[in-house]
């Protein structure tokens, strides 16, 4: 996949202009950056699955949850701040849990599929609402967020908005350019095989089981990297976070974007924001207008809006 | 645990399913038919449910409410479809869902703007509000029994509408090959506007029985969407007879989870559809074809 000109200048454009926002000193636009950079890093670890692989999993929420709620255990139990023990630890249990509930509902395709990913997804919500050992319906505020200390010095604090908002623009920017590079290599290539037609590829001599369960985990990893970083940001976890209604907004944002070509999802949490944001002030019930907005991108753009982007809407 | 207590949540768990499979077999027939993944399906539950409450508090009666609500409700249903669902046949599941996502935000923004954030409790009928005799100490509502009495009624009304009627036999036929149905001169649209519109008021129905049995809140429909999509999953999609047996297999685990596990019951629910998946990844009624 080659990006058409004018998005590659407008992907590199706007890194620019989030990586300068937080010198204009607008607290609240650069807070509202940040989230939508996590939203972004959320989008494009799902259009991996949905938009390349033609995995449709609605359980997507799950690997965001526990990355966040592992935060949240590691600060508050047992005192780890460091991100060097924290971000793997946490990565690398969002991934191992992409891999069992990949491994569990990849038996199932189509719209089974989706179904199972919801229905697991679910069952965490419920697990972690239902149990006050785990925060119940609260929540868990996390005491201590992650700071890297070498020799009693602390070099990065992300309690601090600031250096927060660095290490979220730079993963969103590394996630973008790894999924781009996966994405052009012969495993991405084979995924989007395998979503176009997966007899083809079993026949051809392709284990296409593993490369979906492949790219199933790395995608439920990189949830977990926006997880983690939402946790940062925030200082706080909540069961909600696994609940199907998120699942449901992120794919609904590679969707109004436009799946499978990584930008397109990125555009589409920029602009979901965008609309929340001024629908909010409009009025109560702006959900409403989220709602028909996406109904309305369904019937007249039936290739997200980064269909406008590609000219000639080829 | 005492046996009688035993056969009260054994009720109560057959009772749960039975609503359940209303809820669920206008979902499996959608999507078997229609071969659209229907997300505002729980929002028909709720609104159901809504004017159970709203009908009822103006008339006293919910057999009024029932009597308005159900053909509102369809024809409710016949807008949805023929303003938004139709446009999307042929398109993949992915933009149907996102459709329906939709639909989902702003049915629960109409509930929110019409009702209010409240707990609404609706009454139960005068006649029914009696218990049943069950061992020495325990008594099961009679209204409870009434619900379980209509449901079974709908499920036959719907085994033989499908099997024993013309209607019946072109919606099958419309699972299977739409293209043939419509060359042979049948309205398949309005087959899928009627199927449709059926399945929209079969859940609306669920929602007003189970009103006085669950109160009326907002969000009520997604619970029981999801509970559906386990039993849809189960049964096999596609598949009223899957339906039936799925939605009174999720019933009584859901109850007796809450007996004998209390700490995991909601989760027991999707433990039980994990099991079912690994041993049979089509449901247990579901065709061994690729699904549309």
């Amino acid at each position: 996949m080659t990006l058409p000109r004018s998005v590659r200048a407008g992907l590199l454009l706007g890194a620019v202009a989030l990586a300068l926002l937080p010198f204009s000193g607008d607290r609240f636009w650069t807070q509202f950056a940040a989230k939508v950079m996590i939203g972004c890093i959320y989008a494009i670890s799902l259009d991996l699955l949905v938009g390349y692989a033609g995995l449709v999993s609605l359980g997507h929420s799950a690997f965001f949850g526990l990355s966040a709620y592992l935060l949240a255990g590691l600060a508050n139990g047992l005192g780890v701040v460091s991100p060097l023990v924290s971000l793997p630890l946490c990565l690398g249990f969002a991934a191992l849990a992409a891999l069992l509930i990949g491994w569990l509902s990849l038996r199932a395709t189509g719209v089974y599929f989706v179904m199972v990913t919801l229905a697991l997804g679910q069952m965490l919500y419920y697990l972690f609402s239902e149990s006050p050992r785990l925060g119940g319906s609260d929540g868990v505020s996390i005491a201590q967020r992650p700071r890297l200390t070498v020799l009693g010095r602390t070099i990065v604090d992300l309690g601090d908005a600031g250096a927060a908002y660095a290490a979220i623009w730079v993963a969103l920017v590394l996630s973008f350019l790894l999924l781009l590079r996966i994405v052009r290599a012969p495993f991405g290539r084979v995924l989007t095989a395998i979503r176009i037609n997966e007899g083809r590829m079993r026949t051809l001599g392709y284990a296409t089981g593993r490369y979906k369960l492949s790219a199933f985990v790395l995608g439920g990893a990189l949830a977990g990297l926006a997880g983690y970083l939402d946790a940062t940001l925030y200082g706080f976890v909540n069961p909600a976070q696994f609940g199907w209604r998120q699942s449901g907004l992120v794919l609904v944002t590679v969707l109004l974007g436009g799946k499978g070509t990584l930008y397109g999802p990125a555009l589409g949490a920029l602009l979901l924001s965008v609309l929340e944001h001024f629908a909010e002030r409009a009025t109560e019930h702006w959900s409403a207008v989220v709602g028909a907005a996406v109904i309305a991108v369904v019937l007249f753009l039936p290739r997200g809006v980064a269909s406008l982007l590609e000219g000639r809407g080829g | 645990m005492t046996l009688s207590l035993f056969a009260l949540q054994l009720l109560n768990g057959v009772e749960y399913g039975l609503l359940l499979f209303l809820v669920a077999s206008g979902l499996t027939l959608i999507f078997g038919v229609l071969g659209v993944l229907n997300f505002a399906h729980g929002s028909f539950y709720m609104l159901g449910a809504y004017l159970a409450y709203f009908i009822g508090q103006r008339t006293g009666s919910l057999a009024a409410a029932v009597a308005v609500g159900v053909p509102l409700m369809f024809a409710a249903g016949w807008l949805v479809e023929r303003l938004a669902i139709s446009r999307l046949y042929g398109r993949d599941h992915l933009s149907q869902l996102l459709l329906t996502y939709g639909l989902v935000l702003l049915f629960n923004e109409l509930q929110r703007a019409l009702f209010g954030n409240e707990v609404h409790g609706v009454a139960t009928p005068r006649l029914l509000a009696f218990g049943l005799p069950l061992g020495e100490l325990q008594s099961w509502p009679a209204y409870r029994a009434f619900t379980c009495i209509c449901c079974l009624f709908v499920a036959a009304a719907i085994r033989h509408v499908l099997l024993r009627t013309r209607f019946g036999m072109r919606v099958r036929a419309g699972a299977v090959n739409p293209e043939m149905v419509e060359a042979l001169g049948i309205d398949v649209r309005r087959l899928l506007s009627v199927l449709f519109s059926a399945g929209t008021a079969l859940a609306a129905l669920a929602g007003m029985l189970a009103a006085p049995l669950t109160t009326v809140y907002p969000g009520m429909g997604e619970g029981v969407l999801i509970v559906s999509f386990v039993v849809v999953v189960i049964g096999g999609i596609g598949s009223v007879k899957g339906a039936f047996f799925g939605a009174l297999l999720v019933g009584l685990s859901d109850t007796l989870g809450k007996v004998l596990l209390p700490g995991l019951s909601s989760a027991i629910v999707y433990a039980v559809m994990a099991a079912v998946l690994l041993w049979r990844p089509r449901g247990l009624f579901g065709q061994p074809v690729e699904a549309r």
